[in-house]
């Protein structure tokens, strides 16, 4: 890794060329030293212990970035950027410090945009100034970076609402929408290339813009929540990339080395997020899951399900050696995250060895239920990833599902028509009791019937997830207080 | 090929290949405060932003210019606060059991 990073250090400087003047000169080392921070703050994020050590980096890194921006000779007015800097810490500062944990994901989504439409601006902008001035490779670049910033701003703007629950969380689906959508996409494409050959065509380049941004509308509109971890992973590396797309066009190596990084931490993550669901790229942009998997609807017979008492409950988990909860979205849902730590809480003190198991789509963003958990003051070694711990169900006295449904399906092993067939799945229904908090039986996101919720050692507790295991602590502590 | 566009494409190519190899290494429990990190980190637009806003070039460029800050500088404001904010939550406790 050290290689690399002296690799980088010697093409750097020639950026500049021959008319790097001395300051030039010590701004691209600056840029230099910026990057180092950077790639040092992801490598310390690699483990919770050092972690906020990378924090510091990052934020070293980009005070770097800026002091070195702003020493440069083209900045000859301060005013606008001390004005945009005020607004944009009045509007970041209280996203970060004041939003609920529940509401990472729809943050998230909203700062993609955020990123995205200042990449778009810079681009658009750049165009206009120079044009029919600027070298092919720079034009490229500008049509990568504004095509790319466009459609993830609207796409991102799309996911916070479906996340917030503005927009209706259900993928919408019509005929022949993977046609227009590519339509759409291809013509934008076609102006852009078009525009790299005949920068004069100014007026194309607002029809440039129109089509991005509704395909990136588009390009949302048929994904449902469960598939929000992937897009979300997805859009984080557009955003990156469109910042590396800036930088082929200003020839500024921070700006390549940033988005790179970015631009594979959102492609990894998707692809892990992918493999997590057992779909393709293309399934989840263009398979619109969940609405297709609807048509058993009318076959549905009245299955009967033991259903148990918040005090049956306790008694149960009392009496067992070992739990295996399993957190789900609708967890988060209920903000029921500080009740389930009240409950470790008082089976730990009795005793019962508690664990989480964390399936990696479970919420709506990579790591959503670990957040969440963690903010709930749960240790995080409590926390065990789906590997790990799944061998561990056979010998597992309560597997506890709350709020999960599809990632707990066992017809994901073993019947060949469901939509979720070869989706890797947390091995709840070998646990020796599965107890499962859930508001109704209504089905998961996929709308497949699950008939973990029909065997016979499966307890179902109907209920708020946060008002039912509340119960089941008040339950447990009160026995305790009788003792 | 002009020699620019060479050196950008091997910081690219080096920078990828880098980041792939860090972030493989991150752990799964932190891939939320990942990807608000990389969204902090990603706000380097902000580079460009700035020289925009404030070359005084156009006035049309210039109020794009101070959009794109703003936007740009939230995301590093927001993104490093609610990282550090997150990871703040992550501890172990202290004796281990089991």
């Amino acid at each position: 890794m050290n290689e690399l990073v002296t690799f980088l250090a010697v093409s750097a400087p020639e950026s500049t060329g021959a008319a790097a003047t001395g300051i030039a000169r010590w701004i691209d080392l600056i840029y230099l030293v910026s990057a180092v921070g950077f790639i040092m703050s992801l490598k310390w994020l690699s483990h919770p212990s050092t972690a906020r050590k990378g924090v510091k980096a990052g934020e070293i890194g980009m005070l770097l970035a800026v002091v070195g921006t702003l020493l440069k000779e083209e900045i000859v007015e301060f005013k606008w950027i001390a004005i945009a800097m005020v607004i944009g810490a009045l509007i970041g500062a209280p996203l970060a410090l004041l939003m609920k944990m529940t509401a990472v994901p729809q943050r998230t989504a909203f700062s993609h945009a955020l990123g995205a439409l200042a990449a778009g601006l810079v681009g658009t902008a750049e165009f206009y100034l120079h044009g029919p001035n600027l070298s092919k490779v720079a034009l490229t670049a500008i049509g990568f970076e504004v095509v790319l910033g466009y459609l993830t701003f609207t796409g991102s703007l799309m996911a916070f609402g479906k996340l917030q629950g503005i927009l209706p969380g259900k993928p919408i689906l019509y005929p022949g929408q993977n046609f227009i959508n590519l339509g759409v996409f291809g013509a934008s494409v076609l102006i852009a290339g078009y525009l790299v050959v005949n920068p004069e065509a100014a007026h194309l380049f607002p029809w440039l813009i129109g089509l991005t941004l509704i395909f990136g509308i588009a390009l949302i509109v048929p994904i449902g929540g469960a598939d929000m971890p992937t897009v979300i992973a997805l859009l984080n590396g557009y955003a990156g990339l469109s910042a590396a797309a800036m930088g082929f066009a200003l020839d500024n190596k921070l700006l390549i080395i940033a988005g790179a990084l970015d631009g594979t931490s959102g492609l990894i993550l998707s692809i892990i997020m992918c493999k997590a669901m057992n779909r393709s790229f293309t399934n989840v942009l263009f398979g619109g899951f969940g609405a297709v998997a609807h048509i058993k609807d009318g076959q549905v017979e009245e299955r009967s399900v033991r259903n148990i008492s918040p005090e049956e409950t306790a008694q149960m988990l009392e009496n067992s050696e070992s739990v295996i909860v399993i957190p789900g979205y609708g967890m988060a849902v209920s903000q029921a995250q500080h009740k389930v730590r009240e409950l470790y809480d008082v089976l730990t003190k009795r005793g019962v060895d508690v664990r989480f198991a964390i399936h990696p789509v479970a919420g709506r963003m990579p790591g959503h239920m670990n957040v969440l958990l963690a903010e709930a003051d749960i240790p995080y070694d409590r926390l065990i990833d789906m590997d790990e711990i799944n061998s561990d169900f056979p010998q597992t006295d309560v597997a506890l599902i709350i709020g999960a449904n599809d990632v707990v399906n066992p017809a994901a092993r073993t019947d060949k028509t469901s939509p979720i067939f070869g989706m890797p799945i947390l091995n709840a229904d070998q646990a020796q009791t599965v107890m499962v908090v859930k508001r109704g039986m209504s089905a998961g996101f996929a709308g497949v019937e699950n008939e973990l919720f029909f065997m016979d050692k499966t307890m179902m507790l109907f209920g708020d997830a946060k008002g039912y295991i509340g119960d089941v602590v008040k339950e447990l502590s009160g026995v305790s207080a009788g003792h | 090929m002009d020699e620019s566009l060479t050196n950008s494409l091997y910081v690219f190519v080096l920078a990828a290949f880098l980041g792939y190899q860090v972030i493989s290494r991150v752990s799964v429990l932190l891939h939320t405060p990942l990807m608000s990190l990389t969204n902090a980190i990603a706000a380097i637009s902000l580079v460009g932003s700035l020289i925009l806003a404030g070359s005084a070039q156009a006035p049309f460029a210039t109020v794009l210019g101070t959009i794109a800050v703003a936007a740009s500088f939230a995301n590093v404001v927001g993104g490093f606060l609610i990282t550090d904010r997150m990871l703040k939550m992550f501890k172990t406790r202290g004796p281990a059991k089991s």
